[in-house]
């Protein structure tokens, strides 16, 4: 059963080894060189005045090689999970399916059960092994920008590795979605015993559940941290000033340093969002006079975020949920192979 | 000997739409059976429920004595040449031995090498890039070597040339001598089934109209012609199985074990096409002069 599963896999194990293989030399060379440009900004082993060091050095990033290879890296994850999904998964048998050569497959010494077993097993187990490296040279080649960003860099022309976009990009979490994405185009294709329906809806799935979780779930896998200070009128960075009855949004920075905001509001002393209205003199062209009248509002800005520390426990959490789903459709997929046909 | 098949009440039904009905018939082993019946009378469901591919909807099925597919012993037991012979397209003929090899305790790897030397198929060779006769021949080994006791095949000939079809079924003979095995094939080429077979089933509408050793069915079945008289007037201790009238004389197809003494009638012998004939559809195709006649 090994044997005839890597036999049919092999040509899809040597275009991925290959791909994998352009990756990391690309990977390497640049991220060497990455590597010691960090160091000349004088970020390894900073001990002082690093936060202004690691802004610098991520500003100069900005519009070069090194940005576009981010976000490079960043893509490429995103795609491998749906092209395992797409190119492993919805034929594995589907394909057999098809072609009719279940009936010859399932006709020798081994149980169904055992064969889907098999199947899934080795080629899940290569997918998720793919992902993983390319995670793993991904994650190293970006680690002196995700390290810059969490020494207090600010985000200028890249995302730290807890923002949305660039999360599923690092760590554990490729992991999960190959596993996820395998198994979804397995029993998919094993439904609907096509091929090509089977991988166009395993995308259209993939794509909807990689858009939900962002931001539906994971902002919640673990209670985010929520502080309230007095506003500072000082760090004011968004006044708008809008519609008849002079309806006021007020908004000061709110900086997490390596973490994800997940949502900054301006709160009046009764607890509501405060919307104005706005007084005279933040209309005229005096804005020391409307700083001073928003000082004396006694306001309040409420930020919720996920700290930069929550980098690994939210990894291992939504990485756990996507095995959990690749499990249970691995499932539903050894059951419709049991009683099909 | 055993039982080779055994169903009782089997049924299975897709989607809303039953394949094969209440269907009951028992085949003894240590035969070739032929199975044969009109398109849609649930050959290939039957055979795709003795295999295991599909699970009945109602009834049971058993297969040398055991559940189709419940384990690999089972598994080991039978060997499937499916409908269209299925090989796998992308891998060479040597591949599908190594495949036949890790799926099977009981291979016997030197009968396939031999098969295929003998068939001279190059082992490099795609099995997509096969003949239809010798990709038929590919699953035929492979079902082969896997040394089971009995061999189950689905119309395995049926797209074949008259050619190829004649090398299939001598290579079937020739191994069902060798290896002492059972086999059970589906077919409407009733003329080939004819040369290879010596136990018939009947299949039409889920309903086993007759089976039983071809000798016996032959030798119990008279046509018998005579002046036109109805079926009171027919020997006693016949049962009829088609009739048909023209102007002047009566002909029926009559099932007999006593011989037939009556001199008012004719008694000829049929041969296995007429028997299949008028049991799958009435006397309109016993002959061919019986047609025109009409």
């Amino acid at each position: 059963m090994t044997w005839m599963t890597w036999r049919q896999f092999r040509a899809q194990a040597i275009v991925a080894g290959a791909l994998i293989a352009v990756i990391a030399v690309v990977l390497l060379v640049s991220g060497l060189k990455l590597a010691s440009a960090a160091n000349a900004a004088g970020l390894s082993g900073c001990h002082a005045g690093c936060a202004a060091d690691a802004s610098n050095f991520i500003d100069s990033l900005r519009g070069g090689i090194y940005q576009m290879l981010f976000y490079g890296g960043i893509g490429i994850l995103y795609l491998a999970p749906a092209l395992i999904g797409l190119f492993w998964g919805a034929p594995l048998i589907a394909r057999e399916l098809e072609a009719g050569t279940y009936r010859l497959s399932w006709s020798q010494s081994v149980t169904r059960t055992r064969w889907t077993v098999a199947k899934l097993g080795i080629v899940g187990l290569a997918a998720v092994v793919t992902a993983g490296l390319i995670s793993l040279m991904v994650s190293w080649w970006a680690s002196p920008i995700d390290d810059a960003l969490s020494l207090g860099g600010t985000n200028g022309p890249v995302g730290n590795r807890l923002s949305p976009l660039v999360f599923a990009a690092r760590g554990v979490a490729p992991l999960g979605y190959a596993a996820f994405a395998f198994a979804l185009g397995v029993t998919l294709g094993v439904v609907f015993r096509r091929t090509l329906p089977a991988m166009a809806l395993t995308l259209a799935v993939f794509a909807a559940v990689q858009v939900l979780v962002p931001t539906f779930v994971r902002p919640h896998l673990i209670q985010p941290d929520q502080v309230t200070r007095p506003l500072n009128p000082a760090a004011i960075d968004t006044l708008e000033i809008s519609g008849p009855d002079a309806q006021m949004t007020v908004l000061a920075s709110a900086n997490v340093p390596g973490g994800w905001l997940l949502s900054n509001q301006t709160i009046t002393p009764a607890g509501h969002v405060f919307t104005g209205p706005a007084t005279q003199a933040c209309i005229g062209p005096n804005s020391t006079a409307c700083t001073n009248w928003i000082g004396s509002q006694h306001l309040r800005q409420q930020v919720t975020y996920q700290p930069a520390s929550r980098f690994w426990p939210l990894q291992w959490a939504e990485t756990g949920i996507y095995l959990a789903l690749a499990a249970g459709l691995g499932l539903i997929c050894g059951w419709r192979v049991r009683r099909r046909a | 000997m055993t039982t080779a098949v055994e169903a009782r009440g089997l049924g299975r039904q897709y989607g809303g739409r039953w394949a094969l009905t209440d269907c009951s018939l028992t085949i003894p082993a240590g035969h070739v059976c032929g199975l044969v019946g009109p398109n849609g009378a649930g050959k290939t469901t039957l055979l795709n429920l003795a295999t295991g591919m599909l699970a009945p909807t109602t009834g049971t099925i058993s297969v040398l004595g055991g559940v189709p597919a419940s384990g690999p012993e089972q598994l080991a037991r039978v060997g499937y040449v499916a409908q269209d012979t299925p090989t796998y397209a992308g891998l060479s003929v040597a591949d599908h031995l190594r495949f036949g090899a890790h799926m099977n305790p009981h291979w016997d790897a030197g009968l396939a090498r031999k098969r295929i030397e003998q068939l001279k198929l190059d082992p490099k060779q795609k099995a997509g890039k096969l003949s239809g006769g010798q990709r038929a021949q590919l699953a035929l080994t492979l079902a082969l070597a896997k040394r089971p006791e009995l061999l189950i095949l689905d119309e395995p000939i049926a797209s074949l040339d008259p050619l190829a079809r004649r090398e299939f079924l001598q290579t079937l003979m020739a191994a069902t001598a060798e290896q002492e095995l059972s086999v059970l094939m589906s077919s409407h080429l009733v003329a080939d089934l004819e040369r290879v077979t010596d136990y018939l089933v009947v299949l039409v509408g889920s309903r086993v109209q007759v089976a039983g050793e071809v000798d016996d069915l032959l030798a119990s079945h008279h046509l018998l012609t005579g002046p036109v008289r109805d079926a009171s007037a027919l020997p006693a201790g016949v049962e009829v199985i088609t009739e048909s009238k023209t102007g002047r004389q009566s002909t029926y197809l009559v099932r007999s074990t006593a011989p037939i003494s009556d001199p008012s009638w004719v008694a000829d012998s049929i041969d296995l096409e007429d028997l299949v004939l008028a049991y799958m559809g009435g006397a309109t195709a016993v002959r061919p002069t019986l047609a025109s006649a009409r």
